[in-house]
């Protein structure tokens, strides 16, 4: 049978899913226990131990000074600013994105700025963010924002000039308005597709949020990251990449099953990653 | 492929991987020819630079019959990690960064060079207030765990306030000359050049600075202490080129200001801008002096305010159950804490050498 007809079975599909994982636990058990052979001390490459006393102390030990579970504290500080950067680049993206896709005069005037626009590195203005937005939680959003809101508006407005044309014929046969239109046709027919640009919008919403929290912050995952690098406490740093990663998957599967559940008919048959 | 056989090949995969990251510190012990450390920007260690493109290195390290690599790593602390990491053999820091980063990871250190202390490079910035007092309850921006914290942490100590009286808020210092022009900060703690940067704002007020703390923030250059035992040809030519650099760059000739001049270069300022940053950087441009403040018992008192903050805020070891917990030995044979666990080594006798003409 040709390769790429063999199917795995259920359980060997998630025995193969599991070896990538377990091959980099692997690794990473063989080298940081040659590291603690040499130096027992040694903070580059901690035991999964050491991680999990770490984990222990960061987010089960209340803080000495404050008596706050820390690593909870600042998992709410980070969902709460990716919470509300992605919220404004979403009701952003939807009203501006079809705004720009169905209504030409808009079209012409905003599509290429929000094409110049998208194509600026965010990090590089923070200086002006800075004095726009001071430097509480507002430039933190911003920053979000900044880093989101334009490839995901380019995405709805393409979504948006992607109804067929014959659909746009027909309803207007049917008498409809303009806002008829954009509320009828237009919003359910991009709603997947903006459920795929927030999908796709979470990734750099994380890395703008690290960097955002690496600036100035009092609380947040990033900022711990950054804090606790002065001393290499890679104890520290590794579990909360790890958390980073399971809320962003968790983050990612909910918007996929919604869009799944939700919005049946935009799913068709074929593999969906 | 057969699949034991791609099990294999994985197995082998893996091994090699995980061999890939295994320590580098196996080296360290042995005798050794060329070595490798590394150097941030700073008004105390732009000589690291000068003594590098210069060609003093490869002199001093040619009359012991070894070859020094001075590399220079953009960020400070990254310089730091990587020595720690055993990528380096020595590296810049301040003694507190020494003891809490390689020390209390475990990788004894040794101070093999004292260049300088802070005397009045780090300070203490308000807004419109012109007392040190006023900061309390106010949002104090700086980059915290630095020597920022620790200069903060001393002036309330003196004014009989503590860190609860105030609430500091971490800024990268990348940003933080950006972030003082916004409303939201009004005091900040950082060190040169961002400081005088800062200072130049008209609403920019020095409140403390780091030379009514004289001798507590100590620039040093520091070496792995068991590559220094195994090779003491490093230590010499280090020493040996490092006071040869001093002395020319202490002299009024032209020499001295040729190499000056392109310290300032490499700091991003000019002439005039690197010797202000100097007035305020306590030099020991003469081997003797660096010797004679290693030797003083008032290093260990630095050293123990050092810990009980480190301790203080945490960072002082995995899980330190006390600020004994690492331990550091002075010159004289005087430690102070867990002498079972020495990781920090001020050991003036290379500098001694210099002093006495040996070298």
């Amino acid at each position: 049978m040709r390769l790429i007809n063999q199917k795995p079975s259920r359980i060997a599909r998630y025995a193969l899913g599991a070896l990538p994982f377990a091959a980099v636990l692997l690794i990473y058990s063989v080298a940081s226990k040659l590291r603690h052979m040499e130096n027992p001390q040694d903070r580059l490459l901690p035991s999964l131990q050491q991680m999990a006393a770490a984990v222990e102390r960061m987010a089960f030990t209340p803080s000495k000074r404050t008596g706050e579970y820390t690593m909870w504290l600042d998992t709410l500080a980070s969902l709460e600013r990716i919470g509300i950067g992605m919220l404004v680049s979403t009701v952003l993206a939807l009203v501006l994105g079809i705004a720009m896709g169905a209504i030409p005069r808009i079209r012409a005037t905003l599509a290429p700025f929000v094409g110049a626009f998208s194509l600026i590195p965010p990090i590089t203005v923070l200086p002006i963010l800075f004095i726009v937005f001071g430097l509480g939680e507002t430039a933190k959003i911003a920053l979000i924002v900044v880093g989101t809101a334009p490839v995901m508006t380019r995405t709805v407005a393409q979504a948006t000039a992607d109804v067929p044309d014959e659909l746009l014929v027909k309803v207007q046969t049917l008498g409809a308005n303009s806002w008829q239109i954009v509320t009828r046709v237009f919003v359910p027919m991009v709603l997947p597709r903006l459920i795929g640009a927030i999908r796709m919008g979470l990734v750099p919403a994380w890395i703008f949020l690290v960097s955002a929290e690496a600036i100035a912050a009092e609380q947040g995952l990033g900022y711990r990251i950054f804090l606790v690098r002065r001393y290499l406490a890679m104890d520290v740093i590794l579990p909360y990449v790890a958390w980073i990663t399971i809320i962003a998957y968790v983050l990612d599967r909910a918007f996929y099953l919604l869009s799944r559940k939700g919005l049946r008919w935009a799913h068709g048959e074929g593999g969906a990653l | 492929m057969q699949p034991i056989k791609i099990a294999a090949s994985a197995f082998a995969l893996t091994l090699t991987a995980a061999l890939g990251a295994a320590p580098v510190q196996d080296a360290r012990a042995q005798d050794r020819e060329s070595f490798q450390v590394c150097w941030s920007i700073y008004a105390g260690w732009m000589p690291w630079g000068w003594i590098e493109s210069s060609g003093l290195m490869d002199k001093w390290a040619d009359k012991y019959d070894i070859s020094v690599d001075v590399v220079q790593i953009n960020d400070y602390i990254e310089s730091i990690n990587q020595y720690t990491a055993g990528r380096f053999d020595g590296c810049t820091m301040t003694n507190m960064d020494a003891l809490s980063i390689p020390a209390g990871g475990g990788v004894d250190t040794t101070a093999l060079i004292v260049g300088d202390f802070s005397n009045g490079n780090d300070g203490i910035v308000l807004k419109n207030k012109d007392e040190l007092s006023a900061i309390e309850g106010m949002d104090v921006h700086l980059v915290e765990l630095s020597v920022s914290h620790y200069l903060l942490a001393r002036a309330l100590d003196q004014i009989g306030l503590s860190e609860r009286d105030v609430n500091v808020v971490n800024v990268s210092d990348a940003d933080l000359v950006a972030a003082f022009d916004t409303e939201d900060v009004q005091a900040t703690v950082t060190w040169n050049p961002l400081l005088s940067t800062i200072l130049k704002k008209p609403e920019a007020n020095e409140v403390f600075d780091s030379s009514q703390i004289p001798g507590e923030i100590i620039d040093l250059m520091v070496v792995n202490t068991e590559t220094l035992r195994a090779n003491p040809e490093l230590g010499k030519a280090l020493v040996g080129a490092w006071y040869e650099a001093m002395s020319i760059m202490s002299s009024d000739t032209q020499a001295g200001r040729d190499a000056r001049t392109w310290m300032a270069e490499a700091a991003g300022t000019d002439l005039r801008g690197y010797e202000s940053q100097l007035e305020t950087t306590q030099m020991f441009y003469d081997p003797a002096e660096a010797v004679e403040f290693t030797r003083d018992d008032k290093l260990i008192q630095t050293m123990d305010f050092v810990r009980q903050f480190l301790f203080k805020h945490g960072i002082l070891g995995q899980g330190a159950p006390s600020p004994d917990y690492v331990g550091m030995q002075f010159p004289g044979g005087e430690t102070l804490g867990n002498t079972n666990n020495i990781q920090l080594r001020f050991d003036p006798s290379y500098m001694k050498m210099a002093a006495e003409g040996e070298l």
